[in-house]
Parts: C-alpha cells; structure tokens; sequence
C-alpha cells in the first residue's frame, strides 16, 4: 500500500514540476550548475570505469572462445556490442544512481531538513519547480557522457586487445565494424533518455519527501539508489522486449 | 492587518490549535509565546500557508487565506518575510546571492539595481563586506542578520519570525530582537515572531499572546506579563531563575 501511494505520490511530484515556472534568468543559471554538478562533474569516474571494463570485455571474451574456427574479429564485435547495448546505457546508468543520485538525494534532503524547501514555498516559488525541474533538464545533456563512455570502453577493450595479444588492431576494428545496425545506437539512446529522467526524479522525490534529521537524509539516499536502479533494470527489460523484440 | 479566527488544527485525530483568535497590527512586534509543544510553530506555519488548517479563518487584509487563488497567494508571499529557526539560509548561494534571490525572482529591476538593493539591506542589518562569504562561512548571528536582510529585501508588509535569536548569545540575540523592532516600526510592518525567551518578550513585545497546549491562554503586553494572575503564565514566566530571583528581591 505504501509503495503504491509512493507511486502515486511521484506522478504528483513530476506534475506538481512544471507549475509555477521560475523566472527564466534564474532558471538558466540552475540549469548550467546542475550540468556542471550532475554531468560534468561525473565524467572523470565514467571514463575511468567504462576503460577498465570494455578492456574486461575483451579479455573475457577472448579468453572464452577457445574454438580456433571462430574468427578473431569476433573480439572487437562482442565488445562493441556489450558496450553499446548493455554496458554503457544500462550499466554507467545503475553507477549513476549512486554517484548523481545520492547526490541529489542528499542535497535535497539537507535542504528539506534545515528548512530551506520552506523558505522557498514561503517566498512563493515553487520548490519542486525551482530544485527538480532543472536537474531533469540537465540529464538531457546525460546521452553526451554515454556517447563517451561507449568510445572509451571500445577504446579500453582495444587497448587490452593489444597489450593481451588476443588478435591485430586490424582484427579488432573490423569487428568493431562488422554488421552494425545504426538502429542499436537509437536503441541505446532512447534507453538513455529515460534513464536520465529517472535519475533526475527519483532521486530528488526521495529527497524532497524525506521527513526527520541528518540519519534520515542518509537512509533516502539508500532508498534512492535501490529504487532508481530496480526502476532502470525494470525499464531496461521492458523498453529491450518493445524495442528489439 | 491580520486576523486570525477560531483556528483548528490537527494532526492524526490530535488536536493541536483549538480555536485560536488573534489580531495583529501594522508597526507592532507581537510575540506567541508558550513551552514547547504549545503550538506556537503549527500556528506560525498556518499562517505561512505551510500547513493547511481545519477550522477558522486567517484574514490578510479582508481577504481569507483559505480563499485566495494560487496567483493570490503567490502576490501574497511576495509581501511576507520570513526568519526561520535556523536561518534556512542557501547553502549553495553566498550572503548577497541569498539576499538578492527574492529579487530576482518577483522583480524586473537591472542587476546593479538588484545589487544595490541587496548592499542597502544589508547594511541596513549592519553587514558589510560579507556578500562573497558562504552562509557555512558566517557566525550565527551574521546567518541570522542575513535571514532578515533576505526577509526585508522585498519591502514586505508582514514579516515572521521563527525563534530568531535561538541558540545565540545573550549580548547577539538582543542585538537580533532590537532590529526586528526597528525594522518593524520603520518600515510599519506586521511582526509576528515564535519565541520563548523572555528577554525577546522585555526587550520588544508590543503584544504578547501565550499559548498553552493549542489554546490561547493570555493576551496583553509586557507591561502586564508580570502583573497577571494567570498561573499558567506566571509558572512560564518565572520558570527562570533570575525571574524568580528578580521577582524575590522585588517582593522583600
């Protein structure tokens, strides 16, 4: 019951967002310091994450095709195809629901419990309009760092390819090329887009509905982050069965 | 002026305002004061429009609060000032951003017009060269000095104060109280602050209201606090020691 109500309670955040708009002058600014906070600022740790693992892909893969009739293009192909389909929507999304979302969560959070969600109603301002609205605006800028952690995963597995000796650059790059279908990359971008609503508002309902201290402010952001990432994989399963099925 | 009429609130079936009534009047400091429990934040955030409430009504000007459109209400925030508790400052903005948010946002005045305003109230509270500092870089006393500076830089007509010198020193929380009393007559202001400390009541109560477990339990003025008979106000007011020891050597 309390997670339908929850729910419930969700869609009346995501309508109540768009009432009331902020002056624009003061929205523009929102926008950019939350591209900053919530975009710019994770590229480091995505790029970090998605080298080491395309070269992980890689090596994984080679190392399991042990039939010598299999082609060694097969390296770059597999890797490609893990990254752009799975690794790079799904799994940066569930690595962003603990970097960004805890971030929003808490941030929120603290500004519920020192009372300065109240000081905005107070003033007149729509608080769900002025703190969710340009967060999700913001993660539309979100497909951006998926385009660069897919260059640098294939990049990584490239990298392991060669250093590992599993086949030629040539090899790699002709699999990495073999049979693409432009249509995954649409696939893997629509996945993205609603990944980034729903790392900009799940994380900041869980925060703004937040009711107690500093403890209870670190609980949401445990919340936020299990519910945003069962939401991605829930999301993730449907959207792959409507759209590649 | 505002108005409060026969106003009910509750929470989960436990009645916690019963029937308040209460007037309030331009260019006045008026003080609810009561113990902890007493109501007096739930009536504070009734008449911020934070809380809904069940019964009665609240007047600003002759209009009804529970009445007024969402357009209405936003007109009317922008004319109300608030000091919370613990300041509420922007941890994200510095001092003259937090200052000169309201601005921005229910204005069309030119930046340096904005900046201007933001450097005259600030003043005005007896901050300068603190518009960069952070809010976490900045006393108590400075973030509650910038909570009213944010408060009146709208020239508001009403303005509400939540414990505005808690947790400050006695020597700050007077230097507090004496500017919200001066603001409130320079610019005839409608004041309204929640406090329980005494002091604030001696040093700038026009009109004290008490309240006692939701009920409205005395009214009248600091003059007459300490003359009463009511006992539930005479045990809150001499609850202190040094008004106990005041009242002792007075009555020897």
């Amino acid at each position: 019951m309390r997670h339908l109500h929850n729910i419930g309670l969700y869609f009346i955040m995501i309508n109540k967002m768009f009432h009331k708009p902020t002056k624009w002058s003061v929205m523009k600014q929102l926008i950019l310091k939350d591209i900053e906070d919530l975009v710019i600022n994770s590229l480091g740790i995505i790029a970090f994450v998605s080298f080491f693992i395309g070269g992980v892909i890689t090596i994984q893969t080679a190392l399991n095709m042990e039939n010598p009739l299999l082609p060694n293009y097969l390296v770059g192909f597999a890797t490609r195809q893990s990254i752009v389909l799975e690794f790079a929507p799904t799994i940066i999304s569930i690595i962003m629901a603990g970097k960004v979302g805890s971030f929003i969560t808490s941030s929120i959070g603290s500004m519920r419990v020192t009372e300065q969600i109240d000081a905005l109603e107070v003033m007149g301002i729509n608080p769900l309009n002025y703190l969710v609205f340009p967060k999700a605006v913001a993660m539309l800028v979100y497909p951006f760092i998926i385009s660069i952690s897919m260059f640098v995963g294939v990049l990584g597995g490239l990298i392991a390819c060669i250093f590992g000796g599993y086949s030629s650059v040539d090899d790699f790059i002709a699999g990495v090329q073999m049979d693409f279908i432009p249509f995954h990359m649409a696939y893997s971008f629509i996945k993205t887009f609603i990944f980034a609503f729903i790392l900009a508002t799940i994380p900041s309902f869980h925060g703004y509905y937040m009711r107690g201290g500093a403890l209870e402010v670190g609980k949401a952001s445990t919340t936020s982050f299990v519910w945003t990432s069962v939401s991605i994989i829930l999301i993730n399963f449907i959207l792959t069965q409507m759209l590649l099925s | 002026m505002l108005k409060i009429n026969q106003l009910y609130k509750s929470f989960n079936n436990i009645e916690v305002l019963k029937g308040i009534n209460a007037e309030f009047n331009s260019g006045e400091t008026s003080l609810i004061i009561g113990q902890s429990g007493s109501g007096k934040t739930v009536l504070l955030k009734c008449l911020l429009d934070l809380h809904s409430y069940d019964e009665g009504d609240i007047f600003y000007g002759n209009k009804k609060l529970n009445e007024l459109s969402e357009n209405e209400k936003m007109k009317l925030k922008s004319k109300i000032g608030t000091v919370f508790q613990g300041s509420a400052l922007f941890d994200s903005m510095n001092i003259e951003e937090n200052v000169m948010l309201p601005l921005k946002m229910f204005t069309n005045y030119k930046n340096d017009e904005i900046e201007d305003r933001a450097n005259f109230v600030l003043k005005r509270v007896n901050l300068i060269n603190v518009n960069k500092k952070m809010p976490s870089e900045a006393s108590g006393g400075m973030q509650k000095r910038v909570a009213i500076a944010r408060a009146i830089v709208n020239n508001p007509e009403y303005l509400f104060c939540d414990e505005p010198n808690s947790g400050l020193d006695p020597k700050t929380a007077i230097i507090i109280d004496n500017l919200i009393k001066e603001i409130t007559t320079e610019y005839n202001i409608i004041t309204v602050i929640n406090s329980h400390d005494m002091n604030s009541v001696m040093e700038i109560g026009d009109k004290i209201i008490f309240l006692k477990d939701g009920l409205k339990e005395w009214e009248g003025s600091k003059e007459n606090i300490f003359k009463t008979d009511n006992n539930a106000v005479t045990d809150f007011v001499y609850s202190s020691n040094l008004y106990r020891k005041v009242r002792e050597t007075f009555n020897k």
